[in-house]
């Protein structure tokens, strides 16, 4: 069956939601209207709405209430319009969901999923563009999903509200209309397995969302001019499928990071200093990096453009590393 | 009322002494608040707490061992001595955590509240909190949230006058906090927090308006915190007539006056304070003599599932 990302996020809600009366939604415009990409369209007249619950632009509020819920045994799935809104309610998230099972030793568990759309490209501007999922890998206590396809983000998804630890999902806006074959019937792919997107035996090329098809673009153009690439889509960057890492590198022994995000404290910067520390005797060259630029996401699409990585920038740092 | 003093004169007595790491945020003068507050609630009812939650935690039936232990920062304390003095939980008696951000226990009441709308498990939220955090924005988001799907929930604000060091008056327009009920659409009342008997008539009728689906009520109780913001802070900030009118008002004093007028007799009274002080020796031994957490332990429990792998990379 072939489904847009976005319909497949639609699904993998409301399998869960059938399947489980605890799973609940809640946020800015959910209900009535059906989220703003029409996500969860039709939702709350099925399931009614104490379970889908628009609330009001109180972002603090509703996600300090979504995990409240979660000690008490309810799967609250919170959306977030925009990842960038993160800067009005990091305090349930960082302070509260991630730390409470430490803090409390381990009595309570918060099975809470935090969905938002990122990223650039549909020329927003910097305060509904951004790629924050470093800012998300820094916090112990979370654990952060970033799907590329239409067949991840429902498995992952579905695997996310499961989960008995606060999940941030990050679901890249320029994504939702992919529309992308899935497997028949239901499945679920577990957190913190990696996916090889494209086997190859020359460089590898660890990425995820959004930059996966760059890279597969890119690898493409590399094949042209006989370097065969591996993408490999992290699709979870905590936990960290390191063992899929690890083969990767020592099988191809050169290896570059794509990421949409700023390259400044990056996630490129962490798997970089992990591979460099661990791997070193395995690397022919230093990891290279792609990644934004360390400046805000500018309106004008010719400077959008220029900001984030493109699968130019990723063969151009393909051939740099192999030194082509 | 009278085991809160004692947990925290000792408590005091062990931080001063260097005997505790950290700090320690005292209750002592609020008292009255928590007890009348949590004798309206039921064990199935659930509480929020805040910095200064000791309180809280033994009015709602913590155990003074455990707490202690947790002050201690030791492995047989509430959280296994990674809490620590502002972070007591227990869930199995409806304790949803003190809690070190102020306004930050607000939210999570509220879920609780939807929670058990949800599941109409019939159980009511009380979340405690101060009047710091009655300027927090999640004061006011979660107030109307929870005014307008008709939470069980009852807000209880401590209002001691004083966040840190700043006097109430000095950052906000009003005389009494509870006026902020009306602009949610709920009732909201001022009562004295130095009379046990006043604050659980107040509270008990904000419960049985909460448990009955009438939705939250805003209870202001008016106290005095003794010492500074935390043990050790002179609170030079304040006028010395703060105080001495607090004394002059102190809620142990005046429950046992209420009691003594009642018809209990000072023996009965002096055998309250006798297991009082046998239940603190109890606990402070057991704090001291009961193991630290063991260092390999440091990176269990981040994580439900999967945790090593998370932690590790």
């Amino acid at each position: 069956m072939k489904l847009t990302v976005s319909k497949a996020i639609g699904q993998a809600l409301h399998e869960e939601m059938e399947r489980d009366e605890n799973v609940i939604l809640l946020g800015e415009d959910v209900g009535v209207m059906g989220n703003v990409f029409a996500i969860t369209k039709g939702f709350r007249d099925e399931f009614g709405s104490d379970r889908v619950i628009d609330t009001p632009i109180s972002e603090s509020g509703f996600t300090g209430i979504a995990v409240g819920a979660a000690m008490r045994g309810l799967r609250p799935v919170v959306e977030w319009m925009y990842d960038d809104f993160i800067t009005v309610c990091l305090d349930p998230v960082m302070n509260q969901a991630a730390k409470l099972r430490y803090m409390t030793g381990g009595q309570v568990k918060i099975p809470v999923v935090f969905r938002a759309p990122m990223g650039a490209g549909r020329r927003n501007a910097g305060q509904h563009s951004q790629c924050l999922e470093a800012l998300f890998t820094h916090i112990p206590g979370l654990k952060v999903v970033c799907p590329s396809t239409a067949a991840d983000a429902k498995g992952l998804l579905k695997a996310a509200i499961r989960d008995d630890d606060p999940v941030v999902f990050l679901e890249h806006k320029l994504l939702y209309a992919r529309k992308e074959e899935i497997p028949d019937g239901e499945y679920l792919i577990p957190l913190g397995k990696a996916d090889i997107k494209r086997p190859g035996k020359d460089v590898t090329i660890l990425t995820w969302s959004r930059q996966v098809f760059f890279a597969l673009e890119a690898a493409e153009t590399l094949a042209a001019e006989g370097i065969d690439a591996e993408v490999v889509d992290l699709r979870t960057l905590v936990p960290l499928d390191w063992e899929t890492v690890r083969a990767s590198v020592c099988k191809t022994h050169n290896v570059i990071v794509a990421e949409e995000g700023v390259k400044r404290g990056g996630v490129g910067a962490e798997l970089s200093a992990q591979i460099t520390e661990e791997l070193f005797d395995d690397l022919d060259s230093p990891v290279g990096r792609v990644a934004g630029l360390n400046v805000v996401s500018p309106f004008s699409p010719v400077l959008e453009d220029a900001e984030f990585p493109h699968s130019a920038d990723i063969v151009s740092c393909v051939k740099k590393t192999l030194g082509r | 009322m009278a085991l809160i003093r004692a947990f925290e004169t000792r408590a005091a007595e062990c931080f001063t002494r260097s005997e505790l790491a950290g700090n320690i945020h005292l209750y002592m003068g609020q008292e009255a608040s928590g007890v009348g507050a949590c004798l309206a609630l039921k064990d199935t009812d659930y509480i929020t707490s805040t910095h200064r939650g000791h309180g809280h935690c033994l009015a709602k039936g913590a155990s003074v061992d455990r707490s202690m232990a947790e002050l201690f920062g030791k492995e047989t304390g509430y959280c296994r001595g990674r809490g620590g003095s502002m972070h007591i939980v227990d869930v199995n008696l409806g304790i949803l955590g003190a809690n070190g951000i102020v306004g930050a226990g607000i939210p999570l009441a509220a879920g609780s509240a939807l929670a058990s709308k949800i599941k109409g498990d019939g159980a009511v939220t009380v979340a405690f909190f101060g009047d710091g955090a009655s300027n927090q924005g999640t004061f006011h988001e979660t107030l109307n949230m929870a005014a307008t799907w008709k939470l069980p929930i009852v807000f209880l604000l401590e209002n001691n006058c004083y966040g840190v060091s700043t006097e109430i008056h000095r950052i906000t327009n009003t005389d009494r906090l509870a006026i902020r009920a009306k602009a949610y659409g709920i009732p909201g009342v001022t009562v004295d927090g130095t009379d046990v008997e006043a604050v659980f008539h107040t509270v008990a009728g904000a419960v049985e308006r909460a448990r009955s689906g009438d939705g939250p009520s805003l209870v202001e109780t008016m106290v005095y915190r003794y010492q500074g913001h935390y043990c050790g802070d002179p609170a030079a900030y304040r006028p010395k007539e703060y105080l001495i009118e607090g004394k002059s008002r102190d809620p142990v004093d005046k429950a046992r006056t209420r009691l003594l007028e009642l018809g209990v007799k000072e023996t009965e009274i002096g055998s309250i304070d006798r297991s009082v002080a046998e239940e603190i020796e109890s606990a402070y031994q057991f704090a001291k003599s009961s193991p630290d957490p063991d260092p390999a332990a440091v990176i269990d429990n981040v994580y439900s599932s999967d945790n090593e792998r998370s932690v590790l990379r």
